[in-house]
């Protein structure tokens, strides 16, 4: 992969900088190299990414709108990893892993959030709403 | 007529004399206290001529000590305010029963429960734990500042700002009446139609932007500016929780913030996330809030389990006990912290199933807390425990929080909660564990660092004053709650009918008072400190015996705070460069690179505030200026590029020379 | 460091407290910055709670199916889509100490953002107009919150461009630009990110509903 040996490249900024005043020297002071490659290849996935599930919705193409759903999902979940991985250049070595933990950390406060909050909120309107006077009735 | 109506319209919005409550006699008197008072200190500090000074070295500094010591100041200010609020609901409940109404309106009581909740968490017990960590962690890190000096004082000013607002609400217009959370319905416009919600929610916006920015600000710090040789798992304790703290602000905090600019839209655009009708749905907000609102009890909470690890730890002159389970705990409370929130509503009636799942994790949480607890026992089993104040601190909390995390696991129980929810026992359980877990951690952790901070101890005849009035204070206070709580006495009342109560209020403000000389006995504390500081001068950099790093130099710490960056081996690094003889380098100074001082913060916290002030009042015209402004202002603050200078060595020489001089005389 | 490593590991000697020689830590603007992202992205989960509970409470008004123009919404995508790409080319140019080409990728970058802007406004003034405002259902509330949200990032990183533009102008491709410039390139693409979130989560999603 293009992006994972950037690090390795080491010091960017410095010769050919004017200032060289302020305190990045070395790794981590800068963004990682990226190379067209990356970014291409990127761009060409987002595109396939997001097209295809535009023509699932628009043309129909699953019976079941249940399966639309977990395929439409199911791409999106993809193209965010692309998107991390060639746009973000997300990786394990960047700030010393400090970045990816902080993305899976927020990634697992972000699962919690929304499937925590569709959950409570589910249980509490078909506790609380039940749709009729008589369910209401038949309640435990 | 019309033509002039709206032009002052215009101008003022829905600003007019009948916002200055002229009618209501305790705040007029309030008012005109605050207002000698306030032209006194303005005229004391002009006499003195001391408006450049506080100007150039405190209001623009970007020193992270002086900014900590200024969060402080802040945090003990709001304390008066916030206690003010807490004995005048003592006297009224007190008071109002049977026949008697009390002395206080419900609509005035509502707005005083509510200013209490507000004022003690968000502008007395985090400028505290903000000021503590800015002042320390920095310097148990071995680092010269904090990765964004000019964000920590923008932060600073921006926690300044939303509480002007909050203080504000009282001699002009009226704040909240909602409780704390500020609930919808209840809150949104239909019920709230005056300027009270606004206050509320724009004073905490405005804070909250400098809370999440101060997160950030640490975090980095402590990832990226530890002295080299300081791995994660030699830091000490105090800087683990202060990291976990900030994990936590940044990721709580934009809840608070995405919840209350819901609530705004709903009251100011007419939107219809949490209203009764067009498909709203107000228990959206209980369950976003108490997203944001659980994690927030352990930002105040693990800092103070982090300033007890390093109080007892040097009060027993052992290492701490199980230092790698004190972390694990740590880190196990921030993740599970974001897995309890449902049981602050538990009888929202989401059933069985979410409420088990909610009352497991909650029963869970305790575990980690209770290790802790053990941790602090074992470290000070067979050491040699010196009781001065912080210490004594650290064992009244030990027997408070104790019976306060045990009734929080009651609560925990969803149909214990179904009997107990809303009822003072719920107050009684709160004040429990964040007076005798935060109040006290902070009274230990200022008197712990208030030489470092100072150069002078506070005197410890009064800490010890002020700590018995408030250990017994609290439990005078709030054991009756306890028993009111369980009779089914609930919250936020201003006037009861049951006679047979009113000796536990009585009792209960008894406590108040005793705590009321509680906070008295600290404020003589500081003043005789200060009177006597020759006396209590801290001429060795490191008066407690002090095992961090902290305590390596002078007190108060220099500007650059070390001259040669330490090089840590063990864990508690200054403990060790005394164990194995260290030589504190006394030439070959180097010039240091400092960050300058900033107006920037200031004017940006003002434009904020006053930004706030007109979307509080709906003056439009106002809140586009100072909006258009704050963004100019920092955009033009990017242009500056002349942000930093260096000591010279021979100033780093002066300085240091001084220092072995006095080092000099110790012996 | 690595001789103090040294000496240190020598157990006769006594190790070495202090370091002799100025110590400079890493600059942390870029780790900062994306924490400030993970708390964003905090805010817009928030608001996908709130779509997500909401977003079937119509309260009798109008519903997706009604109102979302499904090939306006793909266009709208492509523009940041795209914005994201130029902006790649942007940081490569910049990489290659470009001054020039980096400002007219850069300027591309935001006739994009400014594109992607006009077309949701467009699209808001249309539902308004038909009586499907913010104020008609819980649902449009958390739909226009949500979007607008991100609309409102976007319109902040186009202004930030500017200012980059010009301070890129002014003194060249500084170190503190370059770094700048790796900011902005987080924040555009953590906001063509959310939009993944909304395309699929509030358009397609909503149309199958």
């Amino acid at each position: 992969m293009s992006t994972t040996h950037h690090n390795a490249s080491g010091a960017h900024g410095g010769a050919d900088e004017p200032h060289v005043h302020s305190h990045d020297h070395g790794h981590g002071g800068g963004a990682p190299h990226s190379t067209l490659k990356g970014y291409m290849t990127g761009f060409v996935l987002s595109v396939i990414l997001t097209a295809i599930p535009f023509w699932i919705v628009m043309g129909d193409v699953f019976k079941s709108n249940h399966t639309a759903t977990v395929v439409v999902l199911a791409f999106a979940f993809v193209q965010i990893f692309v998107h991390m991985v060639y746009f973000l250049h997300m990786n394990t070595s960047s700030e010393g892993g400090w970045n990816m933990l902080a993305l899976i950390f927020t990634g697992v406060l972000v699962i919690i959030t929304l499937s925590g909050s569709l959950w409570v909120m589910y249980h509490m309107n078909a506790n609380m709403m039940p749709p009729s006077v008589h369910d209401m009735r038949n309640m435990p | 007529m019309h033509e002039t109506a709206n032009t002052t319209s215009f101008l003022f919005g829905r600003l007019s004399w009948d916002a200055i409550p002229f009618h209501e006699p305790i705040l007029l008197w309030t008012f005109i206290a605050v207002a000698i008072g306030g032209v006194a200190l303005l005229a004391l500090i002009t006499r003195l001529g001391a408006w450049g000074m506080l100007w150039r070295d405190w209001f623009t500094s970007v020193d992270h000590k002086k900014i900590g010591i200024m969060y402080i100041v802040l945090g003990v200010v709001m304390l008066l305010r916030g206690f003010s609020d807490a004995i005048m609901m003592r006297i009224q409940q007190a008071w109002a029963f049977g026949d008697s109404m009390g002395y206080l309106p419900p609509h005035h009581y509502d707005q005083i429960f509510t200013a209490h909740g507000v004022i003690m968490i968000f502008f007395v017990a985090m400028p505290l734990v903000v000021g503590l960590m800015n002042i320390v962690v920095p310097l148990q890190i071995g680092a010269r500042d904090v990765a964004f000096p000019f964000l920590n004082n923008f932060s600073f000013w921006m926690t300044v700002a939303g509480a002007v607002l909050v203080m504000l609400s009282l001699f002009v217009g009226e704040f909240a009446k909602t409780g704390w959370l500020a609930y919808p319905p209840l809150s949104g416009i239909a019920y709230s139609p005056d300027v009270g919600v606004d206050y509320y929610a724009w004073s905490l916006q405005i804070a909250g932007v400098g809370t999440l920015l101060s997160g950030v600000n640490f975090i980095v710090t402590i990832v990226k500016m530890r002295a080299p040789g300081m791995t994660l798992m030699k830091m000490p304790i105090f800087t683990w929780t202060a990291l976990c703290t900030n994990v936590l602000i940044v990721a709580a905090f934009p809840v608070l913030t995405a919840v209350l600019a819901l609530l705004s839209l709903d009251r100011y655009v007419g939107t219809n996330f949490f209203t009764n009708d067009f498909g709203g749905n107000a228990m959206m907000y209980v369950n976003l809030i108490w997203i944001w609102g659980h994690p927030e009890v352990y930002i105040l909470i693990l800092p103070v389990f982090g300033v007890f690890s390093e109080v007892v730890s040097t009060f027993s002159g052992k290492k701490l006990f199980g230092y790698a389970s004190m972390v694990y705990a740590t880190v196990v409370i921030t993740i599970l912290s974001y897995l309890v929130w449902l049981h602050h509503f538990f009888t929202m009636g989401s059933g069985a199933s979410v409420n088990s799942f909610f009352g497991i994790t909650t029963m869970i949480i305790s575990i980690p807390t209770g290790a802790k607890m053990f941790n602090w026992l074992f470290t000070m089993y067979r050491g040699r425990i010196r009781f001065e104040v912080p210490m004594l601190w650290a064992v009244g909390f030990m027997v408070t929080f104790v019976v306060g995390g045990m009734t929080g696991v009651l609560l925990a129980v969803p149909p214990a909660d179904f009997v107990l929810h809303n009822s003072l026992f719920l107050i009684a359980h709160f004040h429990n564990v964040i007076i005798g877990g935060v109040v006290f951690g902070l009274f230990a952790g200022i008197n712990y660092w208030f030489p470092k901070a100072m150069g002078f101890r506070l005197d410890p005849f009064w800490g010890k004053v002020s700590f018995w009035f408030w250990l017994s204070g609290y439990w005078i206070a709030f054991t009756p709650l306890y028993v009111l709580g369980l009779m089914g006495v609930t919250r936020r009342l201003s006037h009861f009918d049951d006679p047979s109560l009113q000796i536990w209020f009585q009792i209960a403000l008894v406590g108040a008072v005793l705590i009321l000389f509680g906070i008295m006995a600290f404020l003589v504390q500081l003043y005789v400190s200060i009177r006597d500081r020759a006396r209590l001068r801290d001429s060795s950099g490191d008066p407690w015996n002090g095992r961090t790093l902290e305590w390596s130099t002078s007190s108060p710490a220099p500007a650059y705070n070390f001259a040669f960056t330490p090089r840590v081996h063990e864990q508690d690094a200054w403990a060790d460069m005394k164990q194995r003889g260290h030589r504190r380098p006394t030439s070959g100074f180097l010039p240091i690179h400092m960050p300058k001082n900033t107006a920037a913060g200031i004017v940006l916290a003002g434009l904020a505030m006053a930004c706030g002030f007109a979307l509080i009042w709906h003056i439009w015209w106002m809140a586009g200026a100072a909006f258009v402004a704050l963004v100019a202002s920092a955009i033009a603050h990017t242009f500056n590029s002349d942000r930093d200078f260096h000591i010279p060595a021979e100033e780093v020489a002066r300085v240091e020379g001084e220092r072995t001089r006095l080092l000099a005389q110790q012996v | 460091m690595s001789t103090t490593a040294q000496m240190a590991s020598n157990a006769g000697e006594a190790p070495v407290f202090y370091l002799t020689e100025d110590h400079h830590p890493e600059n942390g603007t870029l780790l900062g910055f994306w924490l400030y992202l993970m708390s964003d992205c905090l805010i817009f989960a928030c608001l996908f709670a709130m779509y997500g509970v909401l977003g079937g409470s119509y309260a009798a008004g109008p519903g997706p199916k009604e109102l979302f123009d499904l090939p306006l919404v793909a266009v709208n995508t492509s523009m940041l889509l795209l914005s994201s790409i130029t902006y790649g080319f942007a940081m490569l140019e910049m990489q290659r100490s470009n001054k020039i080409p980096t400002l007219i990728w850069l300027f591309v970058t935001g006739c994009f953002g400014l594109a992607f802007l006009g077309i949701e406004l467009t699209e808001f003034h249309h539902m308004i107009a038909e009586g499907a405002g913010p104020q008609r259902s819980a649902f449009l509330s958390s739909f226009f919150t949500l979007v607008g949200t991100h609309g409102l990032h976007v319109s902040f990183g186009i202004i930030w461009l500017v200012v980059l533009m010009v301070q890129v102008g002014q003194r060249g491709l500084t170190a503190v630009n370059q770094r700048r410039l790796s900011c902005l390139s987080l924040f555009w693409h953590f906001l063509d990110v959310v939009w993944i979130g909304v395309f699929t989560f509030v358009y397609l999603m909503g149309v199958l509903r």
